[in-house]
């Protein structure tokens, strides 16, 4: 487990180490490659006079909120697609549809809607997680091995109960793929969003990307990158990581 | 209402009726006559084995007495009411793997005593760890299912088949995925609970040896459709060793006349 460590520590450490050897060696400008530590340096500065923390707070706000609202909307949409074919030819077709349509593609569109406002952002997040979510939750439940409803049915198991006490827990891990995805996917369409709509109601991560680029601050842009990556990182390992412990360990499905 | 004809043999009323029973299952390019005008009768703690090849609707036979599935035509009567559907008196132990693996051991076997009424948790538990015991892994009721090897995962079908105490208990080929040497274990294991329950079991298989070595009858079903062709009792004592000659006997008997049919079959 510490070699692992060591070893992670290590490829980041020469990471780090390379692009600082290649700042040095004047091959790019220092306006398209600042150094790790001007980097280091704007990341500082940031968190010490607040901007970072409020924009990450805006930021995973809206996401937070778009996601879930994703959820709630797209897991009972999915439910519904798996079990009637009715739903299937309809709803099961537009989601298949819409899923293949990059979430930027909704911006122009939520910006006419709903002008420079939140709701833009989270229209934007919930279009990007909704057909994702509801195609994972479809394939989930399809997948399922009939012979767990079988056998429930065999035990006097019926209707509401074969749903949230068979369907619903076999359909688990594939449910939280499904989860995982559309959280990258809001995440993605939130960006997008963030970078293309300046809305005065709060400065996300995408603005201070934005303004980065607008006063030509690389040290800002790559700065806020590195936050970006961060915060999914952690929301992986701290959010989805756990649960998918607990798959493993229940249903002894192999983890990589 | 069921006619109450007594069987000649023993005097005991029957548990399950089924009167010209057929099935036909429709797909958009072919229709199979799964079932073909099947009638038998089976007495209360009776443990009857329905043998064929694959194909010859013992197995959907099994899911109508479950009523999982409906006949299209004919008649099927548990202690002389028409079954409808699915109930916690007609329990299935299925041929693959059918325990949740969302679910412990123990959370398997109470699946199906939390879905009866008028039981309390307590008394669930007790049932649940009682049943376990039954097939030795009590120790294991906390383990997680995939934890448990093919033999422990049929055991656990058993004891989760076995805790609502149903009449009627329905196998569906239960040990065809496992090793010899783990089938003879649980041959040992289920004459025994059968001996001490006095179920009525009805246990699909196409194994010849098996269903001689379990069953007190042996029906014989030949496919394309359906049918039942011929009968036998096997009046051996029990335990039955699967390895007996007296058993082996039978076996060779059943068998010989079970060859003869599929020949036929493929000749004609």
């Amino acid at each position: 487990m510490i070699a692992r460590w060591l070893a992670a520590g290590l490829f980041f450490v020469l990471l780090v180490a390379a692009w600082y050897l290649a700042v040095k060696a004047h091959i790019w400008s220092p306006i398209l490659l600042p150094s790790p530590i001007s980097v280091a340096d704007y990341v500082k500065s940031a968190v010490e006079d607040g901007t970072l923390w409020e924009a990450t707070q805006v930021t995973v706000r809206r996401l937070l909120i778009g996601y879930g609202l994703g959820i709630l909307v797209g897991l009972p949409l999915g439910l519904l697609t798996a079990s009637s074919r009715w739903c299937q030819d309809t709803i099961g077709v537009l989601a298949l549809g819409l899923q293949t349509l990059p979430s930027v593609c909704w911006v122009p569109l939520a910006l006419l809607w709903f002008g420079q406002t939140e709701a833009a952002l989270l229209f934007v997040v919930v279009m990007g997680t909704l057909w994702s979510l509801i195609i994972a939750t479809d394939h989930g439940v399809r997948t399922i091995p009939p012979i767990y409803t079988r056998a429930a049915r065999s035990m006097g198991s019926t209707g509401l109960h074969t749903w949230t006490h068979v369907v619903l827990p076999a359909a688990l891990p594939f449910l939280l793929s499904g989860m995982k995805q559309g959280w990258a996917f809001a995440w993605r369409s939130l960006m997008a969003a963030e970078i293309y709509v300046t809305i005065l109601t709060g400065f996300g991560l995408g603005h201070l990307l934005h303004y980065g680029r607008e006063l030509n601050a690389m040290d800002q842009v790559i700065g806020v990158m590195l936050i970006i990556v961060v915060i999914g990182l952690a929301v992986d390992k701290t959010l989805f990581a756990p649960i998918e412990q607990f798959l493993h360990r229940r249903w002894g499905t192999a983890r990589q | 209402m069921a006619t109450t004809e007594v069987n000649p043999a023993k005097t005991v009323p029957s548990k399950l009726v089924l009167e010209h029973l057929s099935k036909w299952f429709r797909t958009s390019t072919l229709t199979v006559h799964a079932l073909d005008d099947v009638t038998f009768r089976i007495a209360e703690g009776e443990f009857v084995c329905l043998v064929g090849p694959s194909g010859c609707g013992k197995s959907t036979l099994l899911n109508i007495i479950a009523g999982l599935e409906r006949p299209d035509r004919g008649l099927v009567q548990a202690d002389g009411k028409t079954i409808v559907g699915p109930g916690p008196h007609r329990l299935v132990m299925f041929q693959e793997a059918s325990l949740f693996p969302w679910l412990t051991v123990l959370g398997n076997v109470l699946f199906g005593l939390k879905l009866i009424n008028g039981v309390s948790a307590e008394e669930r538990r007790e049932k649940a760890e009682y049943f376990l015991e039954l097939v030795g892994l009590k120790k294991f009721m906390h383990s997680n299912v995939h934890e448990l090897s093919g033999g422990m995962k049929q055991r656990v079908a058993l004891a989760r088949a076995l805790a609502p105490n149903p009449s009627v208990l329905l196998m569906d080929e239960p040990f065809g995925a496992l090793d010899a040497l783990t089938r003879e274990q649980l041959y040992g294991d289920i004459q025994r609970i059968w001996s001490q329950h006095r179920k009525t079991i009805v246990f699909v298989t196409h194994n010849v040896r098996e269903a001689v070595c379990l069953g007190d009858r042996v029906i014989l079903f030949s496919p394309n459709p359906g049918r039942i062709r011929e009968e036998f009792a096997i009046p051996l004592p029990r335990p039955r060793d699967i390895n007996s000659v007296d058993l082996a006997r039978y076996s060779t008997e059943i068998t010989r006349v079970l060859k003869g049919y599929v020949q036929t079959e493929v000749a004609g």
